[in-house]
């Protein structure tokens, strides 16, 4: 079937997966790895105290001790060490109450956007009722009920943010509703629930993945101020912000306790964020 | 002279196929000439390519545009927008979305007058005022303070016709102006774009599909197919004999109430095999020149 | 001959958003005023109007996806005016429908053999990926076309794959909501003709929505006009052109633009 649109390139126009997904994607695997392997792949044992090793400089400055090769701290246990086990914790959190966020604030932005009617109306006041209450205060009064640990930041976390996802799904869902392929859908003779998860599910996958890897970040930045005010896990496992919470306290003697962590910090949240826009434009079939 | 000369202009995606292959048009002042294009995501970049506004994806690759006798490519950037605004305008297609849905419509005519042509603000009002009446609408002091919402299809489309003279430019580039309307609106705004083009005497660069308006509004006609210009010629002489099959073939696929035999030939595919054979060996001549 | 959907004083009432007052419910706007008509089996009736008409509306009252306030429906003697979503189902495929926007009749995410097959797999058919292979035949597309995505098609191909989906559950009826008004004249072409073959060989009733005249003088032969909600013509085609009845249908007329540069139009 000759037409002139094959002559004019449109279809051709594609967006390459960038750089910037295979970077973020890069770090985050490499982090995973050493979360999952922490044990075997950390140098030394990050809870050994030496006090003789006190503040020794990383590996390339002058007088650094072998084998330490971002520096100790103040009480002489590896920083490197510290920092490949601090990732356990912020991996759980993001993965886990990211994953928990999703699927309920995804859910009932879903169903309030196609559905509309008296469940719109439930989800949408219980979503106005619940993001009055500030937040901050909220999950600290969450975790001074149930206590420190790792599944009360979590909990903290989803509770919180579930709303975010819920608006901009529902949002999302109510604009495919008035697509005509819905209104097929129908005509052919589906019925609501399954147009839901054909039509709108699929349309809404890429908007939920960055916002997922959104949420993935926030986890870990919330993670770590936690620990930071020492609301986090109980135990003297490391966590990055409670490093930075030390490393605070000896920053002129020893710059590397507070930068190492808070650079790692950095950089794994800068990456959810780029891999979920990365993924966003690599899965998208649709190309205006 | 024309007003409007477009040499051997070639415009592509970047670093892919092209979109328009060597268009030379020109439109001389008062004169209002119509482009024909069958379809294809670049029937509105040639009038793009002259205003400026081709999408951050496409760029040009080749050829000249002539505005009153400079050629605005060979410009730095900030001249080339200043000799556009000063010298044209636009009469965008969607009435809907060409109008920004936050501000009245006052400001939207006076605020281009007043902050990029430096006019005070009471004769930029003036001047809105007599445009709207102009265009025939009722109440230009209501209507400047309305919302678009507030407002009927036909009624944003002569504002923008309004908005396109309100400068005095020498040439407007009319973008499928009535696509989006009723068909009996459509006639009233044609009516409308054409006398106040002949009373400002206005040239006008014409875009459309349907060859019913052409005819009606335009005197002169450029059709298209990917791109490339395959006949160019009056409109009293395209519809008594085209001289390209293509366009033949345009003509025999167009209804007309009238005769319900006529129309609906869609173009056969010897034909557009053919075309398709001169455009690729157009390519091919490209590449090697 | 027997008529396969009767329509009487057909009304329908929708909320007008716009003038949502804070507390209670939104005015309701009546679309359509009392309408009434009928569609013999095998035939095919244009409907025609300006935007504001309430054609669309008409159309959507038609397969069921609006229900009417009042008055009635009947398809081949069944009153479906008022009946719920689950009785309607399996009926559903009897009366299909095509819609005007190439772009958002399909979903992107599908590929052509999906979008065609999901309505076979709703209500039960058997050797799915046959019947999509013939319906790709029967509007003429590639049968290879089955595995492209929408955004692979151009707008004449997308609305050929909306036939195929409306075809392929062999229905009764079909409703055509201005299916070629995106459409260049050439896409149109074929898309027309098209439709003109499929409702000869398959035994189609069809209903043709669309402001264009010169479309449905060549495809219709019983033409409905609607203006603000109410039927001002409803005649035989030729009939209709001959001799135009309504101010409004003359108004109609006189707005085209014949492709003819000698005959004044202004």
């Amino acid at each position: 079937m000759a037409d002139a649109e094959t002559l004019d390139g449109r279809s051709q126009v594609r967006r390459r997966a960038g750089l910037r997904l295979w970077l973020s994607a890069a770090w985050l695997g490499t982090l995973c790895i050493l979360a999952l392997f922490a044990p075997w792949i950390a140098p030394k044992d990050p809870l050994a105290q030496d006090l003789f090793l006190g503040r020794m400089p990383p590996a390339w400055v002058a007088g650094a001790e072998p084998g330490y090769w971002l520096g100790t701290d103040s009480l002489g246990r590896d920083v490197l060490s510290r920092i490949i086990h601090g990732a356990r914790v912020a991996l759980s959190v993001a993965l886990i109450a990211g994953a928990i966020t999703c699927v309920i604030g995804a859910t009932l932005g879903l169903l309030a956007g196609f559905l509309r009617g008296w469940v719109d109306l439930l989800i949408s006041r219980l979503i106005d009722i619940w993001m009055a209450f500030p937040p901050v205060l909220f999950s600290i009064l969450l975790i001074a009920v149930l206590g420190p640990g790792l599944w009360s930041i979590i909990l903290a976390i989803v509770v919180i943010d579930w709303t975010r996802f819920a608006r901009v799904v529902r949002a999302e869902a109510m604009a495919q509703g008035a697509m005509d392929y819905v209104a097929s859908a129908r005509v052919a003779g589906r019925g609501r629930i399954g147009t839901m998860l054909r039509e709108i599910l699929p349309n809404v996958l890429p908007t939920v993945t960055v916002l997922l890897t959104l949420e993935m970040g926030i986890a870990v930045i919330v993670e770590a101020i936690l620990s930071f005010v020492n609301l986090s896990i109980s135990t003297d496992a490391p966590t990055w912000g409670g490093m930075i919470a030390e490393g605070r306290a000896s920053i002129h003697q020893a710059w590397w306790v507070l930068v190492f962590p808070l650079g790692t910090l950095f950089l794994t949240v800068l990456s959810f964020s780029q891999l979920g826009e990365g993924l966003k434009d690599r899965f998208d079939p649709v190309l205006r | 002279m024309s007003f409007l000369a477009i040499k051997n202009l070639s415009i592509g995606l970047k670093k892919g196929p092209p979109l328009l292959r060597r268009v030379s048009l020109e439109v001389s002042s008062g004169e209002e000439r119509g482009r024909v294009w069958e379809s294809g995501a670049g029937k509105s970049m040639i009038g793009k390519a002259v205003l400026g506004i081709l999408p951050p994806s496409v760029e040009v690759t080749g050829g000249e545009i002539w505005l009153d006798g400079t050629d605005l490519l060979r410009l730095p950037l900030a001249e080339r927008r200043r000799r556009i605004g000063a010298l044209a305008a636009l009469i965008p297609q969607d009435p809907l979305t060409a109008l920004n849905p936050s501000h009245r419509i006052g400001p939207q005519i006076t605020d281009r007058l007043v902050d990029i042509l430096g006019w005070r603000r009471a004769d930029a009002e003036a001047r809105a005022r007599d445009l709207l009446t102009e265009v025939q609408i009722a109440e230009p002091e209501r209507v400047m303070r309305a919302y678009p919402h507030e407002l009927s299809g036909g009624m944003r489309q002569r504002i923008l016709i309004a908005s396109a003279f309100a400068a005095e430019p020498k040439l407007i580039v009319a973008d499928e102006p009535t696509t989006a309307l009723d068909v009996t609106v459509q006639k009233q705004i044609l009516k409308l774009i054409s006398q106040m083009q002949a009373r400002h005497g206005t040239a006008l660069l014409f875009v459309t599909h349907d060859l019913g308006v052409v005819s009606k509004v335009c005197q002169r006609l450029s059709v298209l197919y990917a791109g490339m210009v395959v006949e160019d010629s009056t409109v009293g002489d395209f519809f008594a004999a085209p001289r390209h099959p293509y366009s033949a073939a345009l003509l025999a696929a167009t209804p007309k109430y009238t005769d319900p035999q006529a129309g609906l030939n869609p173009v056969p595919d010897s034909v557009i095999a053919a075309v398709r054979a001169e455009v690729a060996a157009f390519d091919r001549s490209a590449a090697h020149g | 001959m027997a008529d396969l959907y009767q329509i009487e004083n057909l009304r329908l009432s929708l909320a007008d958003m716009a003038a949502k007052p804070l507390f209670g419910p939104a005015p309701r706007l009546e679309i359509l005023k009392g309408l009434t008509f009928s569609i013999p089996k095998g035939s095919v009736v244009g409907i025609v109007g300006g935007s504001g008409s309430g054609k669309s509306t008409l159309g959507r009252a038609l397969v069921r996806l609006l229900e009417p306030s009042s008055g009635a429906i009947r398809f081949d003697g069944t009153d479906i005016t008022h009946l719920s979503e689950a009785e309607l189902r399996p009926m559903r495929r009897r009366f299909q429908m095509i819609f005007q926007d190439p772009m958002s009749s399909l979903n992107p995410r599908h590929r052509v053999s999906a979008i065609i097959a999901e309505p076979l797999r709703l209500h039960g058919f058997d050797a799915i990926s046959d019947r999509v292979s013939r319906a790709l035949d029967h509007v003429g597309l590639p049968r290879h076309f089955a595995s492209r995505y929408p955004h692979e098609l151009s707008g004449g191909q997308r609305q050929r794959v909306g036939i195929a989906r409306a075809i392929a559950l062999e229905p009764d009826f079909i409703l055509a909501d201005e299916i070629v008004s995106g459409l260049d004249v050439s896409s149109q072409a074929q898309v027309l003709n098209l439709l003109e073959r499929l409702v000869r060989e398959l035994g189609l009733t069809l209903a043709f929505i669309s402001h264009d005249l010169a479309v449905i003088r060549r495809l219709c032969d019983q033409t409905i006009v609607l203006y603000r909600g109410e039927i001002v013509e409803d005649r035989p085609t030729a009939d209709l052109f001959d001799r135009p009845g309504a101010a409004y249908t003359r108004e109609l007329l006189e707005a085209i633009p014949l492709p003819d540069p000698a005959q004044p139009w202004f």
